[in-house]
C-alpha cells in the first residue's frame, strides 16, 4: 500500500515532468559519459592485458644494425632476462593491386617451423606461414581488409632492390601493432601502411642478414632491473649499430595506447564532473522552487504531525528518484555510447577481440556519484524545507526583496524601460541563481568548444605542415646517400619542374646523460619546396653552422640556443661529432632536428651527399613520373603529398564526426536543461505579476518579454564566458592529454567554432523559450489571480 | 477567562488545557511585535469555544501555541500533564501527530492528493483513526471521497479539512477562520460540520473567527484584543449553526 504521502510525491513528479525530465537528462548524459569512458577504459586495458599475455608481448625492444646470432646468448645471460627474440626487419616497397600510390611494407621475420617465442601473431584469417613454401607471408588484418585482400591473393614488393612476388597465407594481428602507424608518423595509413611477417630464412636472404638479426626484443624475468637490463644490452648492441633500447613504456603502439587510456582516464572524470554539477544546480532551483510553492503544504503536514525528518525525506526522495531515473537512462545510454567508443577504438586500436567489459563497480560509481551530486544540490533545499517553523510556513512568504539595481544606481535608469528594469532587478535579487544559469550554460558552450576544437587544430596542421613546410609535390627517398649529381638525373626526368636534395641522418643526440634517437634532416639554405617554419610560420633560413631543433627536442634534452650536443650517427663510419645548437624552432609532428645541407654533410664527414629529394611536379606528368621513379633501381620510396593529405583527413574525419555530435548533443542537453528549468521557475514565480500585467493591458508578447527576456540575458552573458572556458579548457586539452615527444597541437579554435557554440546554445535557448512562450500564452488569468500564492 | 477563581467559569471537567502569562513578540525586521502580552486561559473537555477578534489581536498566535505549532516567548502551556513550553521539537510533533487537529482558513489541502488520500495522509501517522471515508461521511462527503481538490468547492474543501482533522479522533479540534474564505451559506455548512464533530464526538472545539456572529454558538466567547484576553462570556443558551446569519 503506497502511504498518501507516496502518492503526493508520485503526483507532484508527475505534475514537474518537462522540468524533471531535463534534469534527468543532464544526470543521464553525466552518467553515460562516465559509464562509456571507464568501460571502455576496462575494455581497453583487460582486452590488452590479455593480450599482451597471450601473445607474450615484449618488454624491452632493440634495434641494431646488423649483429652476429650468436649475441643472442650473450644478450639471453643479462640478469633478469628471459627470453630473447632476434629478429630481420626491414621497410619495403609495395606494389598492391588496384592502387597507383606507393605504399610500405614493414617486414618483421617469423620462424618457419614454430611460433614466435615473443610478440606472436594472432591468426584472424587464413593460416601461419608454411616451412617451406618461399614468398608466404602473413599481412596485418586492417591493411589486407583495407585492399579487400584475401589469404592466397598476392601482392608485389620490392624487397631490397628486387622485386618479389609475396602469396599472403594468411591476416594476423600482434600486440605490438596494436596501433598500427609507420615509424615518426602519428596517425595510421591502412592503405599505404602495412605489417608484414616473413619467414626468418627468406627474409634475413633477401636483406643479407644470414646468421644476423637487426631487431632484439626481450621478456624480462619477474623482479627484473629494467634500467639495468637496458643499460647491458646497450652495452652489448652498442658495436652492432644499437641505438639504444626502450622500454615498452616508449613501444610506439604501447605509448599511444596507453595515451589514450589516460585521456579516457581523465575524460571520464572531468566530463561527468561538469553534467553532475549542473544537474545538482538545476535540482536545487526546481526544489527550492517545488518547496517555496509547498510551504503551506509543509505547514498543514507539520500540523497533522509529521515530524522534520519526514518532511526532508518527502523531498529527499522526489530528487533519489529523479536521480536514479537519470542513473539509470544513464547507465543503459553509456552501455550503448560505450558501444559506438568501442567501434571508433577498434578504427584505431586492432585488438583479436574487443572484450566488452561493464564493471559492476563502474556502474556502482557512476550511479553513486550522480546519487551524491544530486543529493549534495538539494540539500540545502531540503533542509530548509525540514526546518521551516510551521507556524511561519502558515503565513505566505514576504514578497521579495527588491531593490534599484546597480545600473539604475549609476544613474542610468533613464535609459532603461519598465520592462527592461524588471528584468534587471530580477536578476540582481537573486545573484547566485543567476550566476549558476550563467555557469551552467557557458559549461555548455565549452564542452561544445572541447569537443570540436579538434577539427579547427587538424586543420590548422593539415595547412601548416602539407602547404606551408612540405610544399613540394612529391618525394623520393634513395636506397643510399648519393652524390648531389643524382639530383640532376632526377631534375632531368619528364614532368619534373623543381628539385632539392636533402640528406637524412639516424642519429643520437647526447647531451650528458640525456639522449634521443632522431634523424638529422639536411635542407638546402635556400630551400624553397620544403622548408622549416617558425611558431610564426616565417621561413627559418637554416643557419651555416650549428644544428636546429624543434621546441620540444630541446626541452627533452634540455638545451638551449648556443649550448654543445653530441651527435653519434647510426650509419656509415658511426662517427661521433660535436656540433652546437642555433636555435629552437616550435613544430607539431616528432622531434627533428635540422642542418643546412652543406652543414651536415661536413658534420658527416662526407662530400656532397643526399638520401633524396624533394619535387615539384608537372601534375600532367605526374603519374608517368611515378611509375618511372618507382621502377628506378636507386629509388627506396616515393611519396606522394596528395595521398598524404587524403590519408590523413579520411581516417579524421568520420570519427571526428561522431564525437563531435556526441559533444554537440550533450552541450544542447545541458543548455536546454538550464534554460528550460530556469525559465519554467521564472514563470512558476512570476505567473500572478505576469497575469496582473496582462490584465493591466500588456500583451502576451509584452509579458513574455519580461520573462524570457531573463533567459535572453542570461544565455548572451554565459555565450563568451562559455567560449572563452572552451579555449581554457582546449588548451588544458592540448597540454596535458596530447601534447608529447610525438604530437603538439597548438591551441586553434576557429571563428566557425565559437559560432557553431553559440548557434548550438542559441537553438537550445529558443526551444525552451518557445515551449515556456506557450505556457505562457495558456496563463489563466482570473485563475492565476484567484489563487493565493 | 482571566483566572481560576473566575465565578462564571463552572468547569464541566479538568481542564484540558491551562495557560498561564503567555507573552509572544516576533521580530520582524527591525521592529518588536508583541502578538500576546500575557494571556491566562483554561479550555475544558467538550467544551465549544470561540476565540473572537480583530485581525492582529493576537487569535492566531494562541492558536499556533495551543496546537503546538509555536511556543511562546514567556509563560507556560500546560496539555493535560504535557508541560508544551519545556517540549522539545520530537515532543510537540508527537503532541501534534496524537492529540491535536488543524483546520485552517485556506483549507492546505495537499491538490496532488484526493480527498481520501487527504485525510489518509493524518490517519496513515495517528495511533486510533477512523476510517478516512467514514471521517468524510461525518461532514458529509461521502460522495466526493475521489475527487481531487480542485474538483471540490471552497466549502467542501474546507470540509475535507475538517475530516481530515477530526479523522485521527484529536483531543482538541483547533479551526483558525474556517470560514473566513467562505460565503455565508457554504460557511454555514461547514460550521454545522464543525458543530457535529464537537457534539457527537465530544472534542474540545476552538474556533477563531473575526466574525462576531459565530460567537453564538459557543459555550463560552473568549474576545481577544492588542494581545490580551478583553472579556470571556459564557453562552447560556448556545444555539445551532444552521441559525446563524451574518
Amino acid at each position: 500500500m503506497i502511504s498518501a504521502l507516496d502518492k503526493k510525491l508520485f503526483r507532484d513528479l508527475l505534475h514537474m515532468r518537462a522540468q524533471a525530465l531535463a534534469i534527468v537528462a543532464v544526470i543521464a548524459a553525466g552518467v553515460a559519459v562516465f559509464i562509456a569512458e571507464f568501460t571502455t577504459l576496462a575494455s581497453l586495458t583487460e582486452s590488452r592485458a590479455a593480450y599482451y599475455e597471450r601473445q607474450r608481448f615484449a618488454e624491452v625492444f632493440a634495434v641494431c644494425k646488423r649483429a652476429p646470432k650468436s649475441l643472442a646468448a650473450r644478450i639471453e645471460a643479462i640478469p633478469g632476462v628471459n627470453v630473447v627474440q632476434v629478429r630481420t626487419v626491414a621497410e619495403v616497397s609495395l606494389d598492391v593491386p588496384g592502387m597507383d600510390d606507393p605504399a610500405v611494407g614493414q617486414m618483421i621475420s617469423v620462424p618457419e617451423d614454430r611460433r614466435p617465442a615473443l610478440n606472436d601473431v594472432h591468426i584472424r584469417d587464413g593460416r601461419y606461414i608454411a616451412p617451406d613454401a618461399p614468398g608466404e607471408v602473413l599481412a596485418g588484418e586492417e591493411f589486407m581488409a583495407a585492399h579487400k585482400l584475401k589469404p592466397g591473393d598476392n601482392i608485389a614488393a620490392t624487397i631490397n632492390g628486387r622485386k618479389r612476388k609475396l602469396t599472403l597465407a594468411g591476416s594476423a594481428l600482434s600486440p605490438e601493432y596494436i596501433y598500427v602507424v609507420r615509424a615518426g608518423e602519428f596517425l595510421p595509413d591502412k592503405k599505404r601502411f602495412g605489417v608484414f611477417w616473413m619467414g626468418e630464412r627468406e627474409l634475413a636472404s633477401a636483406f643479407n642478414m644470414e646468421g644476423a638479426f637487426n631487431d632484439v626484443t626481450l621478456k624480462l624475468a619477474h623482479g627484473a632491473n629494467e634500467p639495468a637490463v637496458i643499460a647491458q644490452l646497450d652495452a652489448l648492441l652498442k658495436p652492432y649499430g644499437g641505438i639504444g633500447a626502450q622500454p615498452r613504456a616508449k613501444q610506439t603502439s604501447h605509448w599511444y595506447l596507453e595515451n589514450e587510456l589516460s585521456q579516457l582516464r581523465a575524460l571520464g572524470l572531468a566530463m561527468p564532473l561538469v553534467f553532475l554539477g549542473v544537474a545538482a544546480f538545476l535540482l536545487n532551483v526546481v526544489l527550492s522552487r517545488q518547496i517555496a510553492t509547498q510551504r503551506e503544504q509543509i505547514a498543514a503536514l507539520k500540523a497533522f504531525g509529521y515530524s522534520n525528518v519526514a518532511v526532508g525525506a518527502h523531498y529527499l526522495k522526489l530528487v533519489l528518484i529523479i536521480a536514479t531515473i537519470g542513473g539509470a537512462v544513464g547507465v543503459a545510454s553509456g552501455a550503448y555510447l560505450a558501444t559506438l567508443l568501442a567501434q571508433l577504438y577498434s578504427e584505431y586500436y586492432h585488438f583479436p577481440k574487443l572484450l566488452y567489459v561493464l564493471p559492476p563497480g563502474v556502474i556502482v560509481a557512476g550511479v553513486g556519484l550522480s546519487t551524491m551530486a544530486c543529493v549534495s544540490g538539494a540539500m540545502i533545499s531540503v533542509r530548509a524545507a525540514a526546518k521551516l517553523p510551521p507556524a511561519e510556513a502558515m503565513r505566505p512568504a514576504a514578497p521579495g526583496n527588491f531593490r534599484p539595481t546597480f545600473v539604475e544606481r549609476m544613474g542610468l535608469q533613464r535609459w532603461i524601460s519598465q520592462p527592461a528594469r524588471m528584468i534587471l532587478r530580477q536578476l540582481e535579487r537573486r545573484p547566485a541563481r543567476a550566476m549558476l544559469s550563467v555557469a551552467g550554460i557557458a559549461m555548455s558552450a565549452a564542452i561544445f568548444v572541447i569537443g570540436f576544437f579538434f577539427v579547427d587544430t587538424i586543420e590548422y596542421v593539415i595547412d601548416v605542415q602539407f602547404f606551408r613546410v612540405q610544399r613540394e609535390d612529391m618525394s623520393v627517398t634513395l636506397f643510399q646517400p648519393r652524390q648531389r649529381g643524382a639530383l640532376h638525373e632526377i631534375a632531368r626526368m619528364p614532368g619534373v619542374l623543381a628539385a632539392e636534395p636533402f640528406r637524412v641522418a639516424p642519429v643520437t643526440l647526447r647531451v650528458g646523460h640525456r639522449s634521443r634517437q632522431v634523424g638529422i634532416t639536411g635542407l638546402t639554405a635556400d630551400a624553397a619546396l620544403h622548408r622549416v617554419l617558425d611558431a610564426q610560420l616565417r621561413p627559418i633560413v637554416l643557419p651555416p653552422d650549428g644544428i636546429v631543433l624543434s621546441t620540444k627536442l630541446g626541452e627533452v634534452m634540455g638545451v638551449a640556443a648556443g649550448d654543445a650536443l653530441t651527435v653519434e650517427v647510426s650509419e656509415g663510419a658511426r662517427l661521433t661529432r660535436q656540433t652546437s645548437v642555433a636555435f629552437l624552432s616550435d613544430d607539431f609532428l616528432g622531434l627533428s632536428a635540422y642542418m643546412e645541407l652543406g652543414a651536415l654533410n661536413r658534420l658527416l664527414r662526407e662530400g656532397d651527399s643526399m638520401s633524396g629529394a624533394y619535387l615539384r611536379v608537372d601534375p600532367r606528368l605526374r603519374d608517368s613520373l611515378y611509375s618511372r621513379l618507382k621502377a628506378a633501381p636507386s629509388v627506396a620510396a616515393v611519396s606522394m603529398k596528395d595521398t598524404a593529405i587524403t590519408s590523413f583527413r579520411e581516417t579524421l574525419a568520420q570519427n571526428m564526426m561522431t564525437i563531435t555530435l556526441i559533444n554537440s548533443f550533450f552541450a544542447g542537453v545541458i543548455a536546454f536543461g538550464v534554460l528550460f528549468n530556469s525559465a519554467r521557475i521564472a514563470l512558476s514565480e512570476r505567473a500572478r505579476e505576469l497575469a496582473s500585467l496582462r490584465v493591466l493591458g500588456m500583451t502576451r508578447g509584452e509579458i513574455s518579454y519580461i520573462l524570457l527576456g531573463e533567459q535572453a540575458v542570461l544565455t548572451l552573458v554565459a555565450l563568451p564566458i562559455g567560449i572563452v572556458l572552451g579555449w581554457m579548457g582546449a588548451w588544458a586539452f592540448c597540454k596535458y592529454l596530447i601534447e608529447s615527444e610525438l604530437i603538439r597541437f597548438p591551441l586553434i579554435v576557429s571563428e566557425r567554432t565559437s559560432a557553431l557554440a553559440a548557434v548550438v546554445i542559441l537553438v537550445s535557448a529558443a526551444i525552451a523559450g518557445i515551449s515556456v512562450r506557450r505556457k505562457l500564452n495558456r496563463l489563466d488569468l482570473v485563475e492565476v489571480l484567484k489563487a493565493r500564492e | 477567562m482571566t483566572s481560576g477563581a473566575n465565578p462564571i467559569v463552572a468547569p464541566p471537567q479538568a481542564a484540558v488545557f491551562s495557560a498561564r502569562g503567555i507573552t509572544k513578540v516576533y521580530r520582524m525586521g527591525e521592529v518588536e511585535v508583541w502578538a500576546l502580552r500575557g494571556i491566562d486561559l483554561e479550555l475544558y473537555g467538550g467544551e465549544f469555544v470561540v476565540l473572537l477578534g480583530p485581525s492582529g489581536s493576537g487569535k492566531s498566535t494562541l492558536l499556533n501555541i495551543l496546537g503546538g505549532l509555536d511556543v511562546p516567548t514567556e509563560g507556560n502551556v500546560r496539555f493535560l500533564e504535557h508541560d508544551l513550553t519545556a517540549a522539545n521539537e520530537r515532543e510537540l510533533t508527537n503532541y501534534r501527530r496524537n492529540h491535536v487537529g488543524f483546520v485552517f482558513q485556506f483549507y492546505n489541502l495537499i491538490p496532488s492528493l484526493t480527498a481520501t488520500e487527504n485525510v489518509s495522509l493524518v490517519t496513515e501517522i495517528s495511533q486510533r483513526p477512523m476510517d478516512p471515508v467514514e471521517a468524510l461521511k461525518l461532514v458529509n462527503l461521502g460522495d466526493r471521497v475521489n475527487h481531487f481538490p480542485s474538483q471540490l468547492s471552497g466549502g467542501e474543501q474546507q470540509r475535507v479539512a475538517i475530516a481530515r482533522a477530526v479523522a485521527k479522533r484529536p483531543d482538541v479540534l483547533l479551526c483558525d477562520e474556517p470560514t473566513g474564505a467562505l460565503d455565508i451559506k457554504t460557511g454555514i455548512v461547514v460550521l454545522e460540520a464543525i458543530e457535529r464533530v464537537n457534539r457527537e464526538m465530544g472534542t474540545l472545539t476552538v474556533v477563531i473567527t473575526h466574525n462576531s456572529a459565530i460567537a453564538a454558538m459557543a459555550d463560552r466567547v473568549i474576545s481577544l484584543g492588542d494581545g490580551r484576553i478583553q472579556g470571556v462570556r459564557h453562552n447560556t443558551s448556545k444555539i445551532s449553526a444552521k441559525e446563524l446569519s451574518w
